[in-house]
């Protein structure tokens, strides 16, 4: 398995065609409390870039974008009852949801862990 | 320091909270706290006498309510106390000085209260036949005059029930005058430093927004505007003054060149009091602008509404204003033109031939304000309202002045500001932010500042006195934001904490948001002994 | 000026401390050619309270007030007793002076009393959750309909021919410049309300089915059906109530089925002030929240662990989503909701169950009266305190003639609907508490006369 970074701070596991997708330790440190987590019906097509799902502070909204285009196969149900997971757990219980990849290719422009402390780093 | 206080009394005689002995009651002398009306009422206490229904046959059409509804009731007593305790719970303008920027929290007369409540305007029916209402529509009448002249505009659309309902309107009609054209633009350019009503408006009115940037001096970033513009750009929405409390300079270059380019200019008029009387929006090319009754003229805020927002309107745009509207005709007699009448009024109030874009409200319009403005205005006259500009100006800018050595001024270097002065956390002990100078203020007696607003500077303090606040006031406010500030740079860990002397201390606005509790969920209601 | 208090030394201090000469150097990025001299021409100059409250004094003398003559006005605005309490409370300067409460610590009083209103209004219209109001019904009729359309992502909503034809017309405005697709239709002097026609009109596009509850003629209809098949059809069902003391007679569009209901809350401690400010109602069912327009108040408690209040679920709203939010809506009608809310408290249930009581009678009375003149019929079944007479000739001059004998009496359909023949001799009678016997006996008398 491989996890890859995107610069707009969402994390993403490849396990095969599958992909897991959650937003980055980072990110949930900025956003603050997260109170409210929207991800995408399952059978949904996505495609790179696009809105995908929505997270929510007191204060701020923030769309997240899909790292990769693919159909959902899964949503995080835990977060409509513990949005707080994205806080305690970003890179684990508090992924966002699950897709089967279109094109493995498009992961070629994603960042690994190392490129993506120095991005932060940089920020 | 004589003026901070001039009783001489001070909160900390009192030595430390463990000499705060709690109370049975939980009250704090004139501080008490109060249950909810679903707590203290029940169903079957009234607080109005009525006349016993006579017996009909009922003709409800077999929908009879069968079920509790779930309305506490409570005595004339007891409803007096509740909100007069309420009421205690709340900061007003009445109370103390209210420096919420972009709000212009003024003081509201007590004679514009009198005459909205004369019975020949607060119960009159808005269908009642015209020959009766005449003494309301002059009402409109005047103070559409003065609108439209303080502005230096060509007409003016009374409907809109707030400012954001004002934008919508001014974007309709720039949306209906482009279809009268027979173009299709779609875009609408808005200031990254705008109000969040604008981009929200223009939505709403089916336009896409694209944000243009602010230069490093806190104004438009002409250039960058000027460079969109397009065949497909429908207007521009500016504040002006803006809401970093700087004057555009280049409006009318900036409207010259959204005209040549076939476009719109909208001004949100928010922030219309810093100007009034001293220059035209008119004169500076603007289309459309919505004034805010309840701010530049008084009407009071009441919590949160009701507000009034007519839009004044250029040449180009008055014929597209939405129904109904009044005129005075040539014999003297105010008309109200509503649907009825819009096709026969053939009519040269507006210079050209009416083509409304229709109805925007059920109506029309907020004449509780209206009154309440109209009286204001005539209070004040042409002389009064200059004075009105140049008195928040000038309080504003005694703001800026006396506290730009304590508190970061990003933009007190691009000259004087106007109705409203910016400051920044930048400075303060790490850890310390707006947020804790704003809850410093609470203890003070002030009402804080506006707060993380506008979004292009850090942290953003605006600071709107208005011309209602008298030297000595403002005297003790900047005494007060420079300890609260001096307090956030040492790293007080009190002031982490504050309010420690209000009603709440720091709400739990996650735990609101996580667990939205929306209504008192009690089924029951406490049964009275019969 | 009474109320600036600067004085003309404190102006040259401050101004010595800004550095500025004369306060015009403080207007320095005003374009020169485009700053005004000195004051605008032509207008008047400050003038006295005295002679401000007297001009307003012989404005308001050229009007007909309500409560002075014989008055039967509906049609979405309605004339109801107000207890004094209610004005008193309102004009505490803690509310009326208040601004929005966006610093929870110190608006506890506005706070607490949202959170009574919006479970008074929710209850009221039977629905889970109800929102801190908006501008009127009107409005809160088309933000209803745009909330639909994001909940079902259709477009087209289909507004019943009962709904008011304000509210048609506002719907209207906005979906021309929206492009959403409205169906609308006029109404029929009848005693149907139609539902069954508005059921099959629904297809795989609607977003939403509207119906007002009574109706613009004052008929009442079971919206039980009709909520089914909006929602066999993934449509939802929206309820318009635009005299919400009626809900204290029949039952709630909540209990019937219905997703979205929006009323007009003037009915309750606001008053008629010609047409405004009112007071919107928005409540629905709590799985559409996060959809709703407007702002919403919340329970929490503070960092002591005291229970509170605080605006919530603030990311919907134009100051934090801009151009993505559910409504540009800022402010709304806080002080008319707070008299809302305060009148409500004062009548409780058992007030409320009275007072519709007493206004439905006094409505029966009337349109029995009313009908005994020849050539005068009733349209409606069904009816609260609002009813449709038929006259034999046009209502609108009816009216105009009742009205130089000093009795305002009804809205014609003719006002309501220019230029629909078919409608013409339509006349809405509202009878509310404050109508007496001697003023329907007035009325049928002048009407007769007039007719």
């Amino acid at each position: 398995m491989s996890r890859y970074f995107t610069d707009e701070h969402e994390w993403i596991d490849v396990e095969g065609n599958t992909a897991t997708v959650g937003i980055t330790d980072y990110a949930q440190s900025q956003l603050g409390d997260i109170v409210f987590a929207e991800v995408p019906a399952v059978g949904a097509t996505l495609s790179k870039g696009g809105d995908a799902a929505v997270v929510e502070s007191v204060k701020a909204a923030s769309d997240v974008y899909a790292p990769v285009s693919g159909m959902v196969s899964e949503g995080n149900d835990a977060l409509a009852e513990d949005p707080a997971l994205v806080n305690t757990d970003p890179e684990g219980a508090g992924w966002f949801f699950k897709i089967e990849l279109d094109d493995l290719s498009e992961l070629d422009g994603l960042m690994d862990a190392a490129a993506y402390k120095a991005f932060v780093d940089s920020l | 320091m004589s003026t901070v206080n001039a009783s001489g009394w001070r909160p900390e005689i009192v030595e430390s909270d463990v000499m705060t002995p709690s109370t049975y009651t939980g009250n704090r002398a004139l501080m008490l706290e109060e249950a909810l009306i679903f707590e203290i009422g029940d169903a079957h206490t009234t607080g109005v006498d009525l006349d016993a229904a006579p017996m009909v046959q009922s003709r409800l059409g077999g929908l009879e309510r069968n079920r509790g509804i779930g309305l506490p009731g409570l005595s004339e007593p007891q409803t007096v106390r509740h909100y007069t305790r309420l009421s205690r719970q709340n900061y007003g303008i009445d109370l103390g000085f209210f420096p919420l920027g972009s709000c212009t929290m003024k003081h509201n007369p007590r004679l514009n209260e009198k005459v909205a409540r004369m019975k020949g305007f607060a119960d009159v029916h808005p269908l009642q036949p015209k020959e009766t209402v005449q003494g309301a529509l002059q009402v409109i009448n005047e103070l559409a005059f003065w609108l439209i002249e303080l502005t230096g505009m060509h007409g003016v659309a009374m409907a809109p029930k707030a400012g954001a309902h004002g934008e919508l309107c001014g974007m309709l009609c720039i949306k209906a005058a482009l279809e009268a054209r027979g173009e299709d633009r779609k875009v609408v350019l808005v200031p990254e430093s705008a109000h969040g009503t604008n981009p929200a408006t223009a939505a709403f009115a089916g336009f896409s927004v694209e944000d243009i940037p602010a230069t490093p001096e806190g104004r438009v970033d002409v250039a960058a505007l000027k460079a969109r513009l397009g065949p497909d750009v429908a207007a521009v929405m500016i504040t002006n003054p803006n809401t970093c409390g700087l004057f555009e300079p280049d409006l009318k270059t900036i409207s010259d060149a959204v005209h040549a380019a076939g476009g719109y200019v909208y001004c949100d008029g928010a922030n219309f009091n810093a100007i009034v009387g001293k220059v035209r929006p008119g004169d500076l090319g603007v289309d459309a602008m919505h004034i805010n009754l309840h701010k530049t003229f008084s009407t009071p805020h009441g919590g949160g509404g009701p507000g009034s927002g007519p839009v004044v309107l250029s040449a180009a745009l008055s014929a597209f204003a939405p129904l109904p509207y009044t005129a005075r005709t040539a014999d003297g007699v105010i008309h109200l033109i509503e649907e009825a009448d819009a096709e026969a009024f053939e009519t040269t109030h507006f210079g050209a031939p009416l083509n409304s874009f229709g109805r925007m409200t059920a109506f029309h319009g907020q004449m509780g304000m209206f009154t309440r403005a109209l009286s204001y205005i005539m209070s004040h006259g042409a002389d009064g309202l200059k004075q009105v500009a140049e008195d928040a100006v000038l309080n504003a800018n005694y703001i800026l002045r006396s506290l730009e050595d304590t508190l970061e001024a990003p933009f007190a270097a691009s000259g004087p500001c106007m109705h409203e002065a910016l400051f920044t956390d930048n400075g303060l002990a790490e850890g310390f932010s707006t947020l804790d100078i704003a809850k410093g203020l609470i203890d003070e007696g002030f009402h804080p500042m506006t707060v993380y607003f506008p979004l292009v500077v850090h942290g953003a303090m605006l600071v709107e006195p208005t011309e209602t606040e008298s030297k000595a006031a403002l005297d003790q406010f900047i005494g007060a934001l420079r300890s609260v500030a001096n307090r956030a740079k040492q790293g007080d860990p009190a002031l982490k904490t504050a309010p420690h002397f209000a009603p709440r201390r720091r709400l739990d606005e996650t735990l609101a948001a996580r667990k939205p509790q929306l209504v008192w969920k009690e089924a029951e209601l406490p049964v009275a002994a019969e | 000026m009474r109320y600036l208090p600067l004085t003309p030394s404190d102006r040259q201090a401050m101004l010595a401390t800004v550095g500025a000469n004369t306060v015009d150097d403080l207007f320095i990025d005003v374009p020169e050619e485009a700053r005004l001299s000195g004051p605008i021409a032509g207008l008047p100059m400050h003038a006295s309270e005295m002679a401000v409250e007297r001009h307003f004094a012989s404005m308001a003398s050229k009007n007909m007030a309500a409560g002075d003559h014989p008055f039967f006005l509906g049609a979405g605005a309605y004339k109801h007793h107000v207890p004094a309490s209610v004005d008193h409370l309102i004009q505490r300067g803690e509310f009326l002076t208040a601004y929005t409460p966006y610093q929870p610590e110190i608006a506890q009083g506005t706070l607490q009393m949202l959170f009574e209103f919006q479970t008074q209004v929710a209850r009221l219209l039977g629905c889970d959750v109800a929102n801190a109001s908006m501008y009127d019904g009107s409005t809160a009729c088309w933000e209803a309909i745009g909330m639909a359309g994001r909940i079902t992502k259709r477009k087209k909503a289909v507004l019943s021919s009962g709904l008011h034809p304000h509210y048609v017309n506002v719907a209207k405005t906005m979906a021309h410049f929206t492009g959403d697709t409205l169906e609308t239709a006029l109404p029929m002097l009848d005693a149907d309300v139609g539902f069954a026609t508005l059921a099959d009109s629904i297809d795989a596009e609607t977003s939403c089915v509207v119906v007002q509850y009574p109706d613009i003629l004052g008929r009442i209809g079971d919206m039980t059906a009709l909520a089914e098949r909006c929602h066999a059809a993934g449509a939802l069902l929206i309820a318009v109530v635009t005299e919400p003391v009626a809900l204290g007679a029949i039952k709630s569009p909540g209990e019937m089925g219905a997703d979205i209901v929006v009323g007009e809350g003037q009915s309750i401690g606001v008053g008629l002030q010609f047409g405004g400010p009112y007071v919107g109602l928005f409540a629905c069912k709590e799985k559409f929240v996060r959809q709703m327009p407007g702002r919403l108040c919340g329970e929490t408690v503070d960092a002591e662990g005291k229970r509170g209040f605080v605006l919530t679920l603030s990311t919907r709203e134009q100051h934090i989503r801009r151009e993505k939010a559910t409504s540009n809506i800022c402010t709304n009608s806080g002080l008319c909701a707070l008299a809302f809310s305060v009148h409500m408290s004062l009548l409780g249930e058992r007030g409320l169950r009275d007072l519709a009581a007493l206004n439905h009678a006094k409505a029966v009375q009337a349109a029995e009266r009313l009908t005994q003149i020849p050539g005068v019929s009733l349209i409606n079944n069904s009816f609260f305190n609002e009813f449709t007479l038929k006259l034999p000739s046009n209502a609108r001059d009816a009216v105009h003639r009742l009205a130089e004998k000093k009795v305002l009496g009804g809205v014609s359909l003719g006002r309501l609907y220019p230029g629909i023949s078919a409608l013409e001799n339509g006349l809405l009678v509202a009878v509310t508490e404050v109508v007496t016997d001697e003023d329907i006996e007035t009325f049928a008398a002048l009407l007769q006369e007039v007719l």
